[in-house]
């Protein structure tokens, strides 16, 4: 395996979590909500993978304890913010602030205990293609995952009807409403589905990317994520592409510390959420595009008069 | 089972009052069934989380040092949230306000003067404030948002501390400790009541600062013009207001106070730059501004109460059985209920119990 490929596949690694959690969020503000509590989603799927594959033994029951609690723990921010109608920012916050918390709790006992990894699932003769092989077809199940949630993301919002309903409640959920949809009801279903998607990317931060618990592992990826699907423009495909751009970031990064180049490592760490500010103002310059395409009732509650 | 809303005809006063106490009444229950669950006797355990630290007079003034930073912090976010201007960032303001300040004790060791600490003390403002310009010149002029920028800076200003204080800032006699030189007496913020504890002037600017500022709101044209415009930036416009004035305004002024409050915790109570100076101050001020709902005054208080979380759960690391995170899952748990009990200043809640929606939709 050459060098170069050896660098792809660690930022096909470090872009998963990013793709996966970036495409639910996608979803929730195509809906119309703001949730900015996919930091603290990530880690209790971080956390809940780790210990659901110490516990069974098994990395995919691992991989599916995250996902639960990832979309139940985002029902906490759904109750709250699609029932009682309380500020969206406010309560993202709390969910982030509330997940580094529990989740410190209850990975407490599990510090320094060897992981259960997931490993890559080997497609035959197909891998063995130069080059292609590895990268397409030598993975963990995570990566496969990304992509079907890419085509399936992308299939639903723009070729279903459920689709359509979805992003009408994110466009005016007035006019929805008035025609019949029930914004709540689709509200809290994306709400859950990226709470689903931020627990998976958490999962394949403690089973595939480190397998071992450590506090605060998501270490911003969450908060990366939300910059993400702004840089994307709600739209699916750019996710990939930016997912893949921070990825590269981020482990150029750690292969430029190794190479000795001449800049503390502390600088070179900076580099993801540095280059997140930047791509953050280029896109948000572009006024019109973004307006454009930002989802008008993003962030704004919805009473249901009565 | 299904809740419904209903919007009051007027904002009531009462539940305004009620809402935090309520808030904190629920989370202590929650807080119970948690080391419930965590098979700790809860009346126990919540004695040695939030009563004991408060029967010593020393314990006082660790209450007091960790209630410093919080309310000085949270006083700035009250102007920024109600301006509405979401600057996440304080962690990273306070950051670097320790970091200009420690500048001159750290860089001028010959230097010996008693303008040293004030001139300390207003480079620590100035640094904070200078790092929250950044998320306001990107939001005035480049339209980004302020919520991932300032995050974002957060974790810059981390590394960068981190690098200093195991580089260039090193003390070579620190055996080995990444820190810088111990600050010399006059670089040390001195303690208010020497023979009893540490408490340290900290919270008496954050007491001043609140009641400035609550001032500014409730008095003068600033105030006014900043509940405008983070009402309606419309409306404000219509007034004359500028909300890109606005911006710089808030972030300044809460980068200003984040950077003091960082200063004041590393001349006061740390007394030399290292990597970690912070246990999330900056995070938990944001509980603590909207526990006060957004009010510079209520701020002392519940800047008392978070400090409060802070001590148990050092005091629980010292018993076995309850987690030294257990206080940050408190103080989450906590902004969660204020969050919920302020929907019924708004609204009135009703169970539906029928399957049918009531009324015509």
């Amino acid at each position: 395996m050459s060098v170069f490929e050896a660098i792809l596949l660690t930022i096909i690694t470090a872009s998963t979590p990013l793709v996966i959690a970036g495409l639910g969020e996608l979803v929730v503000e195509r809906s119309g909500v703001l949730n900015l509590g996919v930091e603290g989603m990530m880690i209790i799927g971080a956390v809940a993978a780790f210990v659901g594959a110490q516990m069974s033994g098994s990395p995919y029951l691992g991989l599916l304890t995250g996902i639960v609690a990832g979309g139940l723990f985002s029902l906490l921010f759904g109750f709250l913010t699609l029932t009682l109608v309380t500020n969206q920012v406010a309560t993202g916050l709390a969910l982030t602030i509330l997940g580094l918390g529990l989740s410190g709790m209850i990975g407490e006992g599990y510090v320094s205990v060897p992981g259960v990894q997931l490993h890559e699932i080997v497609f035959p003769f197909l891998s063995d293609i130069p080059f292609l092989g590895p990268v397409l077809f030598k993975q963990d199940l995570t990566f496969y995952l990304s992509i079907a949630l890419l085509v399936g993301v992308n299939w639903f919002l723009f070729r279903s009807r459920a689709g359509l309903k979805l992003r009408a409640v994110g466009d005016s959920h007035g006019s929805a409403h008035a025609l019949g949809i029930d914004v709540i009801r689709t509200r809290y279903l994306a709400v859950m589905f990226g709470g689903a998607c931020a627990g998976l990317a958490g999962a394949q931060l403690s089973l595939v990317y480190t397998p071992q618990w450590v506090e605060n592992m998501s270490a911003g990826r969450g908060w990366v994520t939300l910059a993400l699907v702004v840089f994307a423009s709600w739209r699916p495909m750019r996710v990939l592409a930016g997912g893949y751009l921070f990825g590269a970031v981020t482990i150029l990064q750690f292969h430029a510390q190794g190479f000795g180049v001449g800049i503390p490592s502390q600088f070179l760490s900076m580099l993801p959420y540095a280059s997140t500010i930047v791509v953050l103002v280029i896109i948000s310059q572009n006024r019109r595009a973004t307006l454009i395409n930002t989802p008008a009732s993003l962030g704004k509650a919805f009473v249901p008069e009565r | 089972m299904r809740i419904e809303l209903e919007k009051r005809p007027q904002v009531s006063k009462l539940f305004g009052l009620l809402s935090p106490l309520l808030a904190l009444a629920l989370a202590l229950v929650a807080g119970t069934i948690m080391f419930a669950v965590m098979g700790k006797d809860p009346v126990e355990a919540l004695d040695a989380f939030f009563v004991e630290p408060l029967l010593e007079v020393w314990s006082l003034h660790e209450l007091a040092i960790k209630a410093g930073p919080l309310i000085l912090i949270a006083v700035g976010l009250c102007l920024c949230y109600r301006s509405n201007n979401w600057n996440i960032g304080a962690e990273g303001q306070f950051t670097m306000g320790a970091v200009a300040g420690s500048f001159i004790p750290i860089v001028f060791t010959d230097w010996h003067s008693p303008i040293i600490l004030p001139l300390m003390l207003i480079a620590g403002a100035i640094g904070g404030a200078l790092y929250a310009a950044i998320p306001a010149l990107l939001k005035a002029h480049f339209n980004t948002n302020e919520i991932l920028t300032s995050l974002m800076l957060v974790y810059i200003a981390q590394l960068f501390l981190d690098w200093l204080s195991r580089g260039p800032w090193r003390d070579p006699q620190g055996h080995n400790f990444p820190q810088s030189i111990d600050f010399p007496p006059e670089a040390v913020l001195p303690a208010i009541w020497e023979d009893s504890g540490r408490a340290h002037w900290g919270i008496v600017f954050a007491v001043i600062a609140a009641i400035l500022a609550w001032f500014v709101m409730k008095y003068t044209l600033k105030g006014f013009e900043i509940s405008v415009l983070g009402q309606s930036a419309r409306a404000g416009r219509f007034a004359g207001f500028s909300s890109r004035k606005m911006v710089w305004f808030a972030f300044l002024v809460s980068g200003a106070l984040s950077g003091l409050a960082g200063i004041s915790e590393v001349s006061g109570s740390i007394g030399h730059l290292q990597p970690a100076i912070s246990p999330g101050y900056g995070f938990t001020a944001i509980i603590v501004a909207f526990l006060a709902r957004l009010n510079p005054l209520g701020a002392i208080l519940s800047g008392l109460v978070l400090a409060l979380t802070y001590l148990g759960g050092e005091a629980a690391q010292l018993s076995p059985g309850i987690s030294a995170k257990a206080a940050s899952v408190f103080q989450g748990l906590l902004l969660f209920f204020v969050l919920s009990c302020d929907t019924l200043i708004y609204y009135k809640i009703r169970l539906v119990w029928s399957r049918v929606r009531g009324g015509a939709a």
